[in-house]
């Protein structure tokens, strides 16, 4: 893409872990770390709690990127949430990017509790990232408020189509 | 028909002894009934035989497409009413019998397993008779299979059968065509395709694996995947249900085949098989023993995509 995106502001919602990131997250907060303020962090209690519906979720209701983090390896507060998170992840990057989404868009890290510098670095480059792919506008055209099924939106009930409950 | 080689013959061998060995069990009621293919007026279909007399209907050849593995599937429970099962299989469905197993979703008990030697089966099976093999017509799922001699099962009929011919187009190269394709063209071809999809949920119907009592589709509370059938839920729906048969799905196509929009499941699929074979060096099988790559993991997992 050679077209510049200075002017946009990407939206990225952030899944992250409880123990390990959430905590890095804070620390990076506390330690007063500037970074870019267009990440929205969900938190859960293990990078195991995931489902790649989600990060369907995510793009439907209008993120242009998405970041998953959790504990290193070896460190999970529950042993192996993880290692099972790894495996959903790398199928669920695989196949998006064999559908056509980049995988810029999908930024997987792991970040401990003591590294708020390099949760840091994580949002910064996925900001920039999805700064320079610019919006997300594919998976936007997709919903019903769209194009030709817009007729589809006057029968559909308020709440279902992207307005929050 | 002459001009046939003799190993490309419609009708397999074995049929005798598949209507006899099922004879011979509903006689001695070690099975209530016998699932096995009919020749009907649009081609071959599944048939239910419980009466011994009944059993002369039983046929197999190239059309014989069908995984009745779907009838195990205990979402299915008035097939299980029916009482013990005899079910006929060829060496691709004992995958799903396998796949059934391995999450214990059946008990290798309830079912008696009539395995037949198989050397393809045709990708148009509705036709009034069987015809031969050939790269045009040979269903492209049948290239490389690896389970002509089933070990999976009770009894085992027919002589062991050549390979089936290579297809004109692979999947794999349907696949690899689709990657080489740039990123946005392969956005389009797949919304494309998605956005056909009327939702009716065939896929998920005749899928031998897809097990859930309570479909994700169907939850709507939380909503997670939009019911209408516009192209953001279609998405959502067929990257979901995909998803949910990584390392699980055996290949056998039926989901594409009950499509009645046409979309094309099995390139979905296919890659996924390809992911899980690249990244975890999996291959689904017929062993029940073998853990899916999705709920096991090594902890020396690939991890180059993250950070």
């Amino acid at each position: 893409m050679t077209e510049t995106h200075d002017d946009f502001e990407p939206r990225i919602t952030a899944f992250v872990c409880n123990w390990c990131t959430y905590t890095g997250a804070d620390l990076a907060g506390t330690s007063r770390l500037h970074m870019a303020s267009n990440v929205r962090i969900i938190r859960l209690p293990c990078t195991g709690r995931m489902d790649p519906l989600f990060f369907l979720k995510a793009f439907e209701r209008g993120a242009d990127g998405i970041i998953v983090s959790g504990c290193h390896p070896a460190d999970c507060h529950y042993t192996s949430g993880n290692y099972h998170a790894r495996r959903r992840f790398a199928v669920f990057h695989d196949l998006m990017e064999f559908i056509g989404v980049d995988p810029r868009r999908m930024t997987f890290s792991w970040v401990s509790a003591s590294e708020g510098a390099k949760w840091r670095d994580v949002v910064d480059e996925a900001v920039a990232n999805v700064r320079a792919l610019g919006p997300f506008d594919a998976y936007r055209a997709l919903t019903p408020e769209s194009g030709e099924t817009a007729a589809a939106r006057e029968t559909t009930p308020a709440g279902v189509d992207g307005d929050a409950p | 028909m002459t001009g046939i080689a003799a190993d490309a013959v419609p009708v397999y061998t074995g049929v005798a002894d598949m209507r006899r060995i099922a004879r011979e069990l509903l006689e001695a009621g070690d099975v209530r009934v016998i699932i096995g293919w009919e020749s009907g007026p649009r081609g071959a279909r599944p048939v239910f035989v419980t009466d011994p007399a009944d059993t002369d209907k039983l046929i197999f050849d190239t059309r014989c497409v069908h995984n009745l593995v779907t009838y195990l599937n205990p979402r299915r429970d008035h097939v299980a009413e029916l009482g013990k099962i005899g079910l006929v299989v060829k060496g691709c469905d004992t995958k799903a019998v396998a796949g059934l197993l391995r999450e214990s979703q059946v008990r290798r008990d309830d079912v008696v397993l009539i395995g037949v030697r198989c050397g393809g089966v045709l990708e148009e099976n509705e036709i009034p008779a069987a015809v031969a093999l050939t790269p045009e017509n040979v269903a492209p799922r049948c290239y490389g299979c690896d389970v002509r001699e089933p070990t999976l099962v009770d009894h085992l009929v027919g002589e062991p059968q050549p390979e089936p011919p290579r297809p004109v187009t692979t999947i794999d190269e349907r696949v690899a065509a689709l990657e080489d394709m740039p990123l946005e063209e392969r956005w389009a071809f797949w919304t494309d395709q998605f956005s056909n999809c009327v939702r009716c949920y065939a896929c998920r119907q005749v899928c031998p694996m897809c097990v859930c009592e309570s479909c994700i589709v169907e939850k709507s509370q939380p909503q997670w995947i939009e019911p209408a059938a516009h192209p953001r839920g279609n998405l959502s729906w067929n990257v979901t249900r995909a998803l949910h048969l990584a390392g699980r799905c055996i290949d056998c196509g039926e989901c594409e085949r009950f499509c009645p929009v046409g979309i094309p499941l099995t390139l979905v699929n296919r890659k996924l098989q390809q992911i899980v074979a690249d990244r975890y060096d999996y291959k689904v099988s017929d062993d029940p023993e073998n853990p899916t790559p999705i709920g096991d993991y090594r902890l020396d997992d690939q991890q180059e995509f993250i950070k």
